[in-house]
């Protein structure tokens, strides 16, 4: 903290405004100290996927048939999906209503802080949970659940862009979902709601080839689908892509639907977010 | 005060022209105008509901407006740049900071966001909060926090310093304190706007006052000249031989004591003669005496 002191001399001495990125480090920072000094937040965020694994995959074990996998298997991939969503979408959606509720964002746009600086430091704080997350998750199913690190390169890089982009996309819905609430007591359920049912249709508890089809072609409109379904070819063997709706892995959709998610987001983003709630006006 | 700026149109740190705002069928500011000069502390008084709080708001580009000029240091508070916003101060009526920061902390970021801040250490004593430094700021106390507000308000070193009630909640020790720091910074060159409900408050700390009621300036002033001006007349009490009160209100208050003198010949017992106060003259202008 000493630094921080120093450096605002120096500042004081250019007298221009700081800039956006600057200030977006500096505000992912303090939205990460922040996180993590509600430890009960911190246990239960990292906590839940994790359980949620250990339940589904201890109940659900068996050998799917003419796949060459476990059922435990299939919840590695889709817990990690699901945490990336839970830690990006849900935690921004909730957090934002509960910031704009209580007149966070007021108090921010009162400053001379761009706007885009805010954004930048949820994005900071998503990536640095979303990577825990998954690395938890990672961890767990490679030590539990018989799911084998990807062991070539391409694999790898497929994580990586299904990770990024899923995040994004995830972060993106979220704050534009932060507005529909109308205060912060009704965030949590404003916002859990459409994820538990994008849960189910996306086939996180549910295996993909027990759903209907159109319950999957709904839920194949958003982000969720495509990154069960990529975590699954980048963690899963090829044998089991019999179980696909498509009867394959789909990488270059999943790439097209994830990016077109990324744009929507932000355009859903831009066009409805507010600094304050509709109480306010 | 800066007296004899005023003929310049451009002294003026806040000019606002026929604002109007409207919610619904509810007309909150019904064509209110201010001219607010640099470097003066201006009180806006009214009571609830009144149009305070939805004027501030217009001026800290906050709410948009359905009508009117408005001006604050020389730009349109709805189109606010950054370089703008980092000029006004803003303290709001219900404020919050993040629970689980320390002031410190939370003061030196918000340093962050400004050109020229000044010293957050040196802000954090000028609000009286150095023994709470290093504290979160969910262990604060109200008044503590309501400091804190302050210290974010004015850690930009504002030219203009918009606060909206700022010591409602406050006991009186704190809220002493408070006036001491208001004028620290007035002393320091800062133009300030304040609304308040407490009538001691704007006679303590405003060079003027306007009075709002229902949407409409009733009167502007300095204060004693509001009192002398509106506050005409004198109340004369006294207590009747057979234990009566009386009351009796005149513009010769003299004339009715040396009356009572003759009939009572010696001691007039319960005299009390009063002249208006501030608090009477806004009730009359706000047209709530009978809420007394």
């Amino acid at each position: 903290m000493t630094t921080t002191a120093v450096r605002s001399r120096t500042d004081a001495r250019d007298g221009r405004l700081p800039g956006v990125w600057g200030l977006g480090l500096r505000r992912g920072a303090l939205e990460i100290k922040q996180f993590f000094r509600q430890r009960d937040q911190v246990v239960f965020t990292f906590a839940f996927p994790v359980v949620f694994l250990f339940l589904f995959a201890s109940i659900f074990s068996d050998d799917v048939e003419g796949a060459g996998i476990k059922a435990s298997q299939l919840y590695v991939p889709a817990m990690m999906a699901a945490g990336i969503m839970s830690t990006s979408f849900q935690s921004l959606g909730i957090s934002i209503a509960v910031e704009r509720d209580e007149k966070v964002l007021r108090r921010l746009r009162g400053t001379p802080m761009p706007p885009a600086a805010y954004f930048l430091g949820k994005i900071w704080l998503v990536l640095v949970t979303g990577i825990l997350e998954t690395a938890i998750l990672l961890l767990v199913g490679t030590t539990l659940y018989d799911v084998d690190l990807p062991s070539d390169a391409g694999k790898w890089f497929a994580f990586a862009w299904i990770f990024v982009l899923g995040l994004t996309g995830c972060a993106l819905l979220g704050i534009a979902v932060s507005s529909v609430p109308k205060s912060s007591k009704s965030a949590s359920s404003v916002v859990v709601l459409p994820f538990l049912v994008l849960q189910f249709i996306s086939g996180v508890y549910i295996a993909i080839d027990t759903i209907p089809d159109w319950m999957l072609n709904i839920g194949a409109l958003f982000p969720l689908k495509w990154m069960c379904q990529g975590l699954r070819g980048v963690f899963l063997p090829d044998s089991a892509q019999v179980l696909e709706q498509a009867g394959g892995w789909e990488f270059g959709r999943t790439a097209l639907v994830l990016g077109a998610w990324c744009v929507g987001g932000l355009l859903l983003c831009l066009l409805t977010f507010r600094w304050k709630n509709r109480r306010d006006g | 005060m800066l007296t004899g700026m005023t003929t310049h149109a451009n002294e003026l740190a806040v000019d606002v022209r026929g604002l109007r705002k409207q919610y619904g069928d509810v007309t909150a500011v019904d064509g209110i105008d201010l001219g607010i000069r640099r470097g003066e502390v201006f009180g806006l008084l009214g009571p609830n509901g009144a149009g305070k709080s939805t004027t501030v708001e217009i001026l800290q580009g906050n709410r948009d407006r359905d009508a009117g000029e408005v001006s604050v240091l020389g730009a349109d508070p709805a189109h606010g740049t950054r370089a703008w916003r980092s000029k006004v101060g803003i303290v709001w009526q219900d404020e919050s900071a993040p629970a689980e920061l320390t002031v410190a902390e939370t003061v030196r970021h918000f340093a962050r966001y400004y050109p020229r801040p000044r010293d957050p250490e040196e802000v954090i004593g000028l609000v009286g909060l150095e023994a709470k430094a290093g504290s979160r700021i969910k262990g604060l106390s109200g008044g503590q926090r309501r400091r804190l507000d302050v210290a974010l308000g004015v850690i930009g070193g504002p030219e203009l310093l918009l606060l909206d009630e700022p010591t409602t909640g406050f006991d009186p020790a704190a809220r002493r304190q408070f006036w001491d720091l208001i004028r620290k910074l007035s002393d320091e060159g800062t133009t300030i706007l304040l609304t308040t409900h407490y009538l001691e408050e704007a006679e303590a700390l405003a060079d003027r006052l306007a009075v709002i009621s229902r949407g409409k300036v009733v009167a502007e002033d300095e204060p004693a000249a509001l009192r002398e001006r509106y506050g005409t007349g004198a109340t004369v009490e006294w207590t009747e031989p057979d234990g009566a009160p009386r009351t009796e209100h005149t513009d010769t208050p003299t004339r009715t004591v040396a009356a009572l003198m003759h009939r009572f010949d010696g001691e007039i017992p319960g005299l009390r003669v009063s002249r208006p106060t501030l608090e009477d003259v806004y009730l009359r202008l706000t047209g709530q005496e009978d809420a007394r």
